[in-house]
């Protein structure tokens, strides 16, 4: 939200806000901090949605379940893609944290910018018991944002929403 | 804009033909993890070509698609450097393929983060992060198989080999790239030497590998001028959008 958006940009950014994110529906896309802003003008209610990973496939399918949202509040909804500046996991709100380690995923560090591309490894701590003993299986997992890890503490096999 | 479309063109095609490339692993990679590193390494790839695609047809300005780019362009009109066509090989040498390319383009986007350009900028951003993963795995393959058994060591000596002509193409620039260069747009190629050598230099010394030394390098992708693979992955990859014209999902 811009500190000059209006109450009624407020209300119709409160409704795309709600959209899940359809490969980890326990976290929405304010939460997940893809859903920029929304300004509504003259009835039209126009998002600014950023994607997430470059190939991340279910970029369409969000912004299409935000222009639904936003059609049955009554506006007509169109979808800026906003590419700059790039997403990152570090807009991931606290809220949006916590409900991605109740689900089961480890969620990312607040560190993307510091990225290492030669094994630069950071600790992944289980999302079921807390233990930081644990091992990557593979650096890339069931969907392109997760690597999936191990919890050699509790043995649970689980995925780390990987930092970008 | 004919100039800045076909420098962007480059950068996409490269994307787009090893996209394709490691996604042929898909179902037929040695290890279930493998197989699904697999296919997201090629979705990171498809989907930085898709946004630049998009820029390039933006650029043409005749209506064009993502699409039309990817789909209606001749072998002739892809502009891929050689090195990301090559077959798949082996493992060793997919993963070597994989090293060098993210080699190239980690930096390279990196660079590209003062990109005059707000969609190269966009790109880029995204980009780097994702290549920075694509060195890390594909380094470690090359590690774990150099310094392994005899049989993985071979493999992965024949695959620095059959590579080694096609590294030096991810360096030099055509006039289009010169151009988008020159105005701040894009990044120096050859201005990438150091850190891919730096990387390069560092997984090869953990993996018991030495450079390929004096071979002759191969070009001509840049100009449309493609080994026997292109138009096999063409042949593929654009079948169904030219037996059904028109097609969409």
């Amino acid at each position: 939200m811009t500190p000059e958006s209006s109450t009624e940009d407020q209300r119709a950014f409160a409704v795309a806000a709600l959209v899940p994110d359809p490969e980890v529906p326990c976290i929405n896309v304010d939460e997940l901090g893809i859903l920029r802003w929304v300004r509504v003008e003259n009835g039209v209610a126009t998002a600014g949605v950023s994607p997430t990973y470059s190939g991340c496939p279910a970029v369409q399918m969000i912004e299409e379940e935000i222009t639904k949202a936003l059609q049955s509040a009554g506006y007509e909804a169109r979808i800026e893609r906003v590419l700059s500046p790039p997403w990152t996991t570090d807009w991931i709100s606290d809220i949006g944290r916590e409900k991605l380690r109740v689900y089961g995923i480890s969620p990312p560090e607040k560190t993307a910018h510091k990225i290492s591309a030669l094994f630069g490894e950071s600790t992944v701590n289980c999302p079921k018991c807390g233990s930081d003993n644990t091992e990557k299986l593979s650096e890339f997992g069931s969907t392109a944002c997760k690597a999936h890890y191990r919890c050699k503490a509790c043995s649970e096999p689980f995925d780390h929403f990987k930092c970008i | 804009m004919m100039i800045l479309q076909n420098a962007i063109l480059e950068l996409a095609d490269d994307n787009l033909i090893l996209g394709h490339r490691v996604s042929e692993w898909c179902g037929h990679a040695p290890i279930l993890e493998e197989d699904l590193a697999m296919p997201n390494m090629s979705l990171d790839m498809i989907g930085t070509a898709r946004t630049l695609y998009a820029y390039a047809a933006h650029l043409e300005n005749k209506g064009q698609t993502e699409d039309d780019m990817a789909y209606l362009r001749d072998e002739r009109e892809y502009l891929n450097c050689l090195l990301v066509e090559r077959p798949n090989g082996d493992f060793a040498t997919t993963m070597l393929r994989q090293l060098y390319f993210a080699a190239f383009m980690e930096p390279y986007w990196q660079a590209a983060l003062n990109s005059t350009d707000d969609v190269v900028r966009g790109v880029a951003g995204k980009a780097a992060k994702e290549m920075a993963y694509h060195i890390r795995h594909a380094g470690e393959w090359v590690i774990r198989l150099g310094d392994g058994t005899d049989e993985s060591a071979r493999r992965m000596k024949t695959a620095v080999t059959d590579l080694a002509p096609y590294v030096d193409e991810l360096f030099q620039s055509s006039a289009a790239a010169k151009a988008a260069e020159d105005a701040g747009i894009l990044p120096v190629r050859a201005d990438m030497r150091a850190a891919w050598d730096k990387t390069i230099n560092h997984i090869f010394g953990l993996a018991m590998l030495n450079p390929q030394e004096d071979t002759f390098a191969q070009s001509g992708g840049r100009q449309g001028l493609h080994g026997e693979g292109l138009g096999h992955i063409l042949a593929v990859m654009q079948s169904i959008n030219r037996a059904h014209p028109g097609a969409v999902w």
